[in-house]
């Protein structure tokens, strides 16, 4: 079969090789967050770390939804689609299965992804389809002015629940983990370097990956993360995890995470009863230990993990489509329209 | 005893029985051989929501119709000549199909005390009195069969699941047919279980030589194969039209075809059809709900696919937000509404034609979006066609309407030279140079298809107002109104792109027939009985019901009057009053079941005094 994307897919190969830089991915359009937005710091590190990935810049499509962060394809030059409400990781999906050669991402927010676009946003996860999230967490409905979102803490008192909302939140990591994401990460948007890194770790991994980024909201949720971001207080209150490495924090890096039980800890090091051995040593790759990890965001007294939480291969649905279809056609040839339509029973009127 | 040979021109026949009776399959076997013979015909599957409904209730009754002939036969039949019912149910929910006279050919077996109180038969109406005006012939079906199948030491199930094939059996024979077809058929379906294969086949011969040993039949009768055109046939339901008119046009076009859809009665053979053709690299997408469906389709056509989406009713309606992205951002895409009876889940297996005006106008704001309808089942195929060719034509959604009664429906279908059918000839932008995202085809009004992986042509899109040429978001004024009328005068265009409607019949006279979709058969059938009997009636059928070929309006003005039989509460009567200014008279039916020519024939008759 003669397909006309082929000449496409040519023409795509075929383009030079360009050495990038951040500048190279700024489109034309004026930025409009607002000045002081943490999708500011997003854009920033995106346009980072995508010169170093060695894709073209015309096999990068950046696809959003509605809100604030779905603004993101704008700002990039590359090719870009901002969809409807919630329906990113739809279209991405549609995309990504017809065009595996693409890479594709997706920015979307805790109300886009998580409220109105919940549904397409887990089952991207369990399909494995190689498109990486980028789910921006203000924790607050931006874009309609301040209302509560998913995210938002209980008892937050907000333009649409002036008595405190009653809503228990979400977990982006446990949404994602429980369904069956093979990369879960967090980051924030005021740590550049982690960002950067996380980021990097995402597209290079094969299949979902969701990535949620603390994001500041300075209009209408100023300083929700602040306690893990802010220099006076981010080392007591984040947890960076390093793959293979024993789980230490603090300023001094004096604190670890024991398990007891099921149950983290926080332990003093050097304090006669404690030592490195004790502590929990983090597995991208142990998936039980990801849901507890995960679960650390609901605990006040723990400090917040950030970094790659989990991270395993399995094979993506686009690749398991593309088998199914080269099989097809090692087994029965290419489609022939005449055989099609005159296979079965069929009879001669003379 | 020697019985006497009938010829006929045309017979109904009606298999009912419990929706686990098999009647389905039946219906379908008698279906393939009587198409195998030449004879013309039509068939309308009648089986309840429930997969298996609680035996022996009226519910639960599953019913398959075939009408075949000698001459043109356009739809299943208006009554049935011949009913076989498998028990009390079957015969109370069918009898009123049946015509006086005709023949009922009961499992006397199956008429037991417990069945006729599910039925609310008070007296067993094959033994009282009350059936004297048909031909009724009790058979004990259920027993015949096990005494066949005594040997082989089958489970008392098994046994009684092929109590089917002995109707069948008895039906070859009083209607002359092969057995041969079924029995290859048999061999084929059941190969993994010869027991099986063994008992069906038994029980099959067993009915035959029933009707031709039993002294309860007086006559059997011929139906000669009817005067088709010249060619190659084969028999297709609209489902499986729709699904093969796709592929046809992704090879015709060069462009692979991408299917986004969430299950849905009765579209869901579409996906099942389509799934099967991965060497034809169709990737099918069994989506997580219904946006999905159609939004990983405008993704894939993004990509440079055919983007499709398959569903009925409900499902077109949660797909409306997402048209309408569709229609902002100019991508093809194609979305097929097999219609159901409704609103909300209506009658999910029964058919209707009430999403007309939900696929003309449901969308928030200014989205005009082309809409065209299959007319028959093998229609299916050239409807199927034909939105892919304009979907991609004009860079636009385009929705194809076909309803539960030609998805399901079969008639045969000549097999079109594959090399015959016309190209598709869609076109990557690939040049960089003064290129611009809204940038339009002078004659077609289309925007470039212009896809990621493309060096050079980076640009954004999305749902927010375009800027003219440069597809930047713009919130001016008079860009947007301007916009607005571009797409509206881009779908308006398509009307110089169609061939114009072609009337049935003088083209002027008392009375114009006008319809749409899969009352195709009983309206060509009502205008040719009336015109046979003189009257001055014409017959339009429209496959454009957006926007309505050129040559429409003057057509209506050509007929004093204008009669609109639709399964609806008169959508397309509206649309063309709207459009036309004319007087159109609706008659409408919503029962869930599709017109019977005679119906539209009282019709015809009253518009003519």
């Amino acid at each position: 079969m003669n397909l006309l994307i082929d000449e496409i897919l040519k023409k795509s190969e075929a383009a030079p090789v360009q050495k990038y830089t951040s500048k190279d991915f700024q489109s034309d359009q004026d930025v409009r967050w607002c000045p002081g937005c943490g999708d500011y710091s997003i854009l920033a590190q995106v346009q980072r770390v995508i010169p170093d990935l060695n894709i073209p810049r015309h096999k990068l499509v950046f696809i959003s939804g509605i809100g604030c962060s779905s603004r993101f394809p704008y700002y990039m030059d590359t090719y870009g689609f901002h969809g409807i409400h919630g329906r990113a990781a739809a279209i991405a999906s549609g995309l990504k299965i017809a065009r595996p050669d693409l890479s594709v991402w997706v920015a979307t927010g805790d109300g886009d992804g998580l409220s109105i676009g919940g549904n397409h946003l887990i089952h991207t996860c369990r399909r494995n389809i190689d498109i990486k999230i980028l789910l921006f967490n203000n924790q607050i409905y931006g874009l309609t002015k301040g209302q509560y979102s998913p995210t938002s803490e209980f008892g937050k008192v907000t333009k649409s629940s002036p008595y405190g909302s009653v809503d228990h939140p979400f977990n982006p990591l446990l949404v994602s983990l429980g369904a069956e994401a093979s990369f879960v990460a967090r980051s924030l948007d005021r740590d550049p370097k982690h960002l950067q890194s996380v980021i990097r770790r995402a597209a290079e991994h094969k299949g979902t990956a969701f990535v949620e980024i603390y994001q500041n909201c300075n209009v209408f949720n100023d300083g929700a993360f602040f306690q893990f971001t802010e220099k006076e207080t981010k080392e007591e209150n984040v947890l960076y995890l390093e793959h293979g490495k024993p789980m230490v924090f603090g300023k001094d890096r004096d604190k670890g995470i024991k398990l007891e039980g099921f149950t983290p800890t926080v332990v003093k090091l050097g304090d006669g009863k404690h030592s490195l051995e004790d502590l929990i040593v983090h597995n991208e790759k142990d998936t039980m230990l990801s849901f507890i990890l995960a679960r650390m965001s609901n605990i006040e007294t723990l400090p917040r993990p950030v970094g790659v939480v989990y991270a395993v291969q399995r094979p993506s649905y686009e690749m398991e489509m593309g088998r199914q279809i080269q099989e097809a056609l090692q087994k029965q040839g290419e489609g022939d329209l005449e055989k099609l339509l005159n296979h079965g029973e069929t009879w001669t009127i003379k | 005893m020697t019985k006497t040979l009938k010829d006929l021109e045309e017979v109904t026949i009606r298999f009912a029985g419990d929706s686990g009776d098999g009647m389905q399959l039946t219906g379908m076997q008698f279906t393939s051989t009587t198409a195998l013979l030449g004879n013309d015909l039509s068939t309308l599957p009648d089986y309840p929501a429930e997969i298996r409904a609680p035996a022996g209730t009226l519910f639960g009754v599953s019913g398959f119709q075939i009408h075949f002939g000698s001459t043109e036969i356009n739809t299943p039949g208006d009554s049935c000549d011949v009913l076989v019912a498998m028990n009390p149910a079957a015969l109370k929910v069918n009898l009123r199909s049946l015509r006086d006279g005709g023949i009922i050919i009961a499992n006397r077996d199956g008429f037991s005390a417990k069945n006729l109180k599910l039925a609310g038969y008070e007296t067993n109406p094959i033994e009282d009195e009350s059936l004297s005006k048909y031909q009724l012939h009790s058979v004990d079906i259920t027993k015949l069969t096990h005494n066949a199948l005594q040997e082989l030491g089958l489970s008392t199930k098994i046994v009684e699941r092929s109590k089917n094939f002995f109707a069948l059996g008895m039906m070859y024979w009083m209607f002359t047919r092969p057995m041969e077809p079924t029995i290859k058929w048999i061999h084929e379906k059941f190969k993994k279980t010869p027991e099986l294969v063994e008992a069906n086949i038994r029980v099959l011969k067993a009915g035959y030589a029933f009707g031709e040993t039993t002294e309860i039949f007086g006559a059997r009768y011929s139906v000669k194969p009817a005067t088709l055109s010249a060619g190659k046939y084969r028999s297709l339901t609209g489902n499986e039209a729709i699904a093969w008119g796709l592929i046809a046009a992704s090879v015709k076009s060069g462009l692979e075809l991408f299917l986004g859809s969430y299950p849905i009665t009765p579209a869901s053979d579409i996906l099942h059809e389509l799934s099967k053709h991965k060497n034809f690299r169709v990737k099918t997408f069994q989506a997580e709900d219904e946006i999905a469906g159609i939004t990983s389709a405008i993704g894939a056509s993004y990509g440079g696919a055919i983007g499709v989406t398959t569903t009925s009713g409900p499902g077109l309606a949660l797909k409306t937000e997402a048209m309408g992205l569709a229609v902002m951002l100019e991508l093809p895409l194609v979305i097929c509404d097999v219609q159901r009876g409704g609103p909300s889940t209506g009658l999910p297996t029964k058919t209707e034609q009430a999403d007309l005006l939900q696929a003309v106008h449901g969308r928030n704001s200014e989205a005009p979006i082309p809409v065209i309808a299959a007319s028959t089942p093998a229609d299916c195929f050239t409807a199927a066609f034909e939105a892919v060719r304009i979907a991609v034509k004009y860079m636009t959604p385009v929705i194809l309407l076909s309803d539960g009664y030609l998805g399901n429906g079969a008639e045969p279908w000549q097999i079109p030279d594959a090399a015959s059918l016309p190209d598709i000839s869609p076109k990557f932008r690939t040049d960089p140079q003064g290129f611009q995202p809204y940038m339009r085809d002078e004659k077609t009004l289309s925007r470039p298809w212009a896809l990621p992986g493309t060096p050079g042509l980076e640009h954004r899109i999305g749902g927010l107002e375009k800027e003219h040429i440069t597809g930047n978001v713009s919130y001016d004024p008079e860009n947007h109104e301007f916009m607005v009328k571009m797409r509206q005068a881009k779908v308006d265009r398509i009307a110089e792109d169609i061939p114009p409607a072609s009337v049935y019949g003088e083209k002027e006279g008392e009375l114009l027939v006008i319809g749409w979709g899969g009352t195709f058969g009983a309206i060509r059938t009502a205008v040719e009985t009336k015109r046979s009997q003189g009257k001055s009636v014409s017959h339009l059928h429209l496959r454009y019901l957006n926007p309505f070929q050129k040559n429409v309006g003057s057509i209506l003005t050509s007929f004093k009057k204008i009669l609109v039989p639709e399964l609806n509460l008169g959508q397309l009567s509206q649309l063309l009053r709207a459009k036309y200014l004319i007087d159109a008279h609706h008659y409408g039916k919503v029962q869930g079941l599709p017109f019977r020519a005679i119906e539209i024939e009282s019709k015809i008759d009253e518009l003519l005094t």
